[in-house]
């Protein structure tokens, strides 16, 4: 959709499926250059379109809500009523159309549609279909429905997330979903260039959950040797310490930590606290992580006279690991995240101007972009079937008739 | 699916994820660390088994002229250098660029090559800090906490291989390959989900709220997430539209089954619920009855019959948990290594299954006995191999 070279151009998705598991993957190509359509149907919008706020003044509406519009932007939307034969001939058209199918519905609703792997080899038979689900498309629990705030909690990380004694916590969303759309990008980024080599498609499966438990390999590796069990220890580390978040002056946190004797020194220096100083139980990481509550304490005490900008400025300057605690706000002011402009504004056709954001790399020569804002509800059917998929027009106003893109 | 890619990994745990990614696609990966590297610690194996180990010292010249050989013959190249350290200058991305045009070069770093903060120390904790996730996690009234296994650097090195994939694509494009530059404080942004639009549209600034989750209903009424159970705790929500209907209903049929009393639930049409609309002291009302039923039932039988009766909701697994449960095991999802003295180690597999199958990797027993021929495919002399690899000796299972 844009002017520039773009690393991904040429490259065809069609998503079918909603929320964030398979359209973030969506996303991520489309920042790249890849043509990505987004299919729904109008009696099946995508469910961040109306089961999740916010929304433009506050009213729930299928073109109202940034939660759809945000991990959308830069595709191309179109609506069709995959239970109706010409629907599912459109789809089959799609599929003939593109190189790669990303799916997140549960295993088997592809098959029963009539667009399982099979039969998307059929019309094209190097196609390369992503399926994600929440336990993969096999096992015994194969079938189990999910979401992915409840399913980052099976995988381990919601039990890691709180203070000792207190309970689990949710990272606000689907965590997992981004973790598993991620992945599955380079998944089929993967595909592609083994099609490029070989000419063979693929049918990737992918489980959210064991996508998930790559983000605790590690304590998984430990469990399996040693019997440890990980459990949730708020802000406390086995390596470092101080390790942890300080309220400040300003009623900000900082996130501060040391990770050798002399980074301590430094913190020590700044801080100068004669406790802190004379005590020698915190002259070695062994002491100071026996003696936490005391040292945190001591620490507080001197966050509490300057401001979370400030005290971060100083001890980065003075080569100590701090940052202010960003909220969701101070996201959209902090200036290395402005400077690699991380942000990136459009004007939705009914949301009006809003912010999408740019995935966590940027690129030398072909830099992406976020070339269009979402789509509104089957804004894009013309476009796609008459201008990709190369109907005319009489075939266009047949599907009409026959109601295909309800 | 990329086995005739070739990668040399000199990242630090910020990137690791990565080049293992990566080799669980099928890339051949080289592994850099500096001699003595802590490689027996459980996070550098997780996520550095299926590559090839080499030890190699950058910082000395003999060790950047080993390096050089080998870019010459890799597609990618993934480091970690600290911007501004004299590391960082030996891998700048232009005098890179000039020596091997052809690769694909990804820095991971915590904020990126450029920019105001570019050279500010950060482990996990200052950048789950920097990119808003501790301001989402925690008690409403007390600190914000992270995740107690570093998150960032996954989000990182997960970026980093999407990064590296992208611009390795590219190169059909642009006919040479591109610096690709990973800010872990941006790959974790993504995570946050939607609490950004938030602020966006109607200047809200979502925050931690514990046990609870918000952003849900329109006047900002929390809902229970975790609920204390038998043996643990149990993640359930009362969700609208479709998917809610039948969890809702299921819910109720099984407590109803249970002669659980039903409260305020009994008097719920499911079909119509809107959790958008409600306001807190609704809210309420709903969860008492379901916490007291909870508070009966294990996490092993909630997992059973919520997955039987197709409901959603997952218990709060622990690693020990996650290592019974057969849904793995019937997936073939562990790699599982005996070493020389018996020792057993188990290892995530690879994250995806392809054309029904999980590609295998390679042990680190494999790893070495195959180095003589995976250096020569990178450049570099057999006689330097017994120098140079290191001696993992696991075998496999």
């Amino acid at each position: 959709m844009s002017g520039l070279l773009q690393a991904l151009q040429g490259i065809k998705v069609v998503e079918f499926g909603g929320y964030a598991a398979g359209p973030h993957v969506g996303k991520l190509l489309a920042n790249f250059g890849a043509e990505v359509v987004h299919v729904e149907s109008r009696s099946r919008p995508d469910g961040f379109r109306l089961q999740y706020p916010p929304f433009r003044e506050g009213k729930p509406a299928p073109d109202n809500g940034a939660c759809f519009a945000i991990f959308n932007d830069s595709k191309y939307g179109v609506t069709l009523d995959l239970k109706s034969p010409a629907g599912l001939e459109l789809a089959l058209k799609l599929v003939q159309w593109c190189d790669i199918v990303v799916e997140n519905m549960r295993p088997g609703v592809m098959e029963r549609l009539g667009l399982g792997y099979a039969k998307l080899r059929e019309v094209n038979e190097s196609v390369i279909m992503l399926s994600s689900c929440n336990m993969g498309q096999t096992g015994p629990r194969a079938n189990t429905p999910g979401f992915g705030s409840q399913l980052t909690a099976l995988a381990g990380i919601c039990g890691l997330t709180g203070k000792s004694g207190g309970p689990p916590m949710l990272l606000y969303g689907p965590y997992i979903d981004f973790i598993a759309s991620t992945m599955g990008a380079a998944s089929v980024l993967a595909a592609i260039e083994q099609r490029r080599t070989t000419g063979l498609g693929a049918w990737i499966d992918l489980s959210q959950y064991e996508a998930g438990l790559h983000f605790i390999a590690g304590a998984l590796v430990d469990y399996s040797e040693t019997g440890r069990i990980a459990e949730r220890v708020g802000n406390a580390d086995s390596e470092a310490a101080p390790h942890g978040c300080f309220v400040c002056r300003d009623s900000n946190w900082v996130a501060l930590s040391c990770w050798s004797d002399d980074e301590f020194g430094r913190l020590t220096a700044l801080v100068s606290n004669s406790v802190l100083t004379a005590d020698k139980r915190f002259n070695n990481i062994e002491g100071r992580r026996g003696s936490a509550d005391e040292l945190e304490a001591l620490i507080a005490e001197w966050t509490l006279t300057l401001d979370a900008e400030e005290i971060a400025q100083l001890l980065q300057a003075n080569g100590v690991h701090a940052y202010p605690v960003n909220t969701i706000a101070d996201l959209f002011e902090d200036p290395q995240l402005l400077y690699r402009r991380l942000w990136h504004r459009r004007r939705h056709p009914v949301i009006g101007e809003h912010n999408y954001q740019f995935p966590g790399f940027n690129l030398a020569i072909t830099p992406g972009d976020v070339t269009a804002p979402a789509p509104c509800l089957g804004a894009d059917n013309e476009t796609v079937f008459r201008n990709l998929v190369g109907l005319t027009d009489e075939e266009y106003q047949h599907y009409q008739f026959c109601k295909a893109f309800d | 699916m990329l086995s005739a890619c070739r990668v040399v990994d000199c990242s630090d745990q910020l990137g690791w994820l990565a080049g293992r990614m990566l080799a669980d696609l099928g890339a051949t990966v080289i592994k850099i660390d500096p001699p003595g590297c802590r490689t027996e610690k459980p996070d550098w194996r997780a996520y550095n088994i299926n590559k090839h180990p080499l030890p190699l010292n950058l910082d000395m010249e003999a060790g950047q002229s080993v390096l050089e050989i080998m870019l010459e013959h890799a597609d990618v190249l993934i480091e970690c250098a600290h911007p501004g350290s004299p590391l960082a200058a030996y891998f700048d991305p232009e005098r890179v660029a000039a020596r091997h045009p052809n690769l694909v070069h990804v820095s991971i770093t915590p904020f990126g090559r450029t920019g105001p903060r570019a050279q500010w120390q950060a482990s996990d904790i200052e950048l789950m800090a920097a990119a808003g996730a501790m301001s989402l996690a925690g008690e409403p009234d007390g600190e914000p906490v992270r995740v107690s296994v570093p998150q960032s650097y996954s989000w990182a090195g997960a970026h980093g291989a999407v990064g590296a994939l992208v611009a390795l694509i590219g190169r059909t494009i642009i006919g040479r390959g591109q610096h690709v530059d990973v800010s872990a404080q941006m790959s974790v942004i993504p995570a946050l989900a939607h609490a950004p639009t938030f602020v966006d549209l109607l200047g809200i600034t979502p925050s931690r709220s514990g046990a609870f989750m918000t952003g849900r209903a329109l006047d900002g009424a929390q809902f229970r997430t975790f609920w204390p159970c038998a043996d643990g705790y149990l993640n359930f929500i009362l969700y609208g539209g479709s998917a809610g209907l039948r969890s809702n209903e299921q819910l109720v049929a099984w407590m109803r089954d249970a002669e659980a009393p039903l409260e305020e639930l009994a008097t719920i049409n499911w079909s119509t619920f809107a959790p958008t609309n409600l306001i807190q002291e609704e809210i309420d009302k709903l969860e008492a009855p379901i916490g007291n039923f909870f508070r009966g039932i294990t996490m092993k039988n909630f997992l059973e019959e919520a997955s039987r009766r197709e409901m959603l909701g997952y218990p709060a697994y622990t690693v020990a948990d996650i290592a019974v449960d057969p849904q793995l095991s019937k997936r073939d999802f562990w790699h599982d290594t005996t070493d020389p003295g018996g020792g057993k180690h188990r290892y995530c597999g690879a994250y995806v299954m392809v054309d029904g199958e999980r590609p295998s990797l390679q042990s680190p027993k494999q790893m070495n006995s195959n180095m003589e021929h995976i250096l020569a495919e990178f450049g570099l002399d057999p006689l330097l191999i017994g120098v140079l690899t290191n001696n993992a000796v696991e075998e496999e299972a």
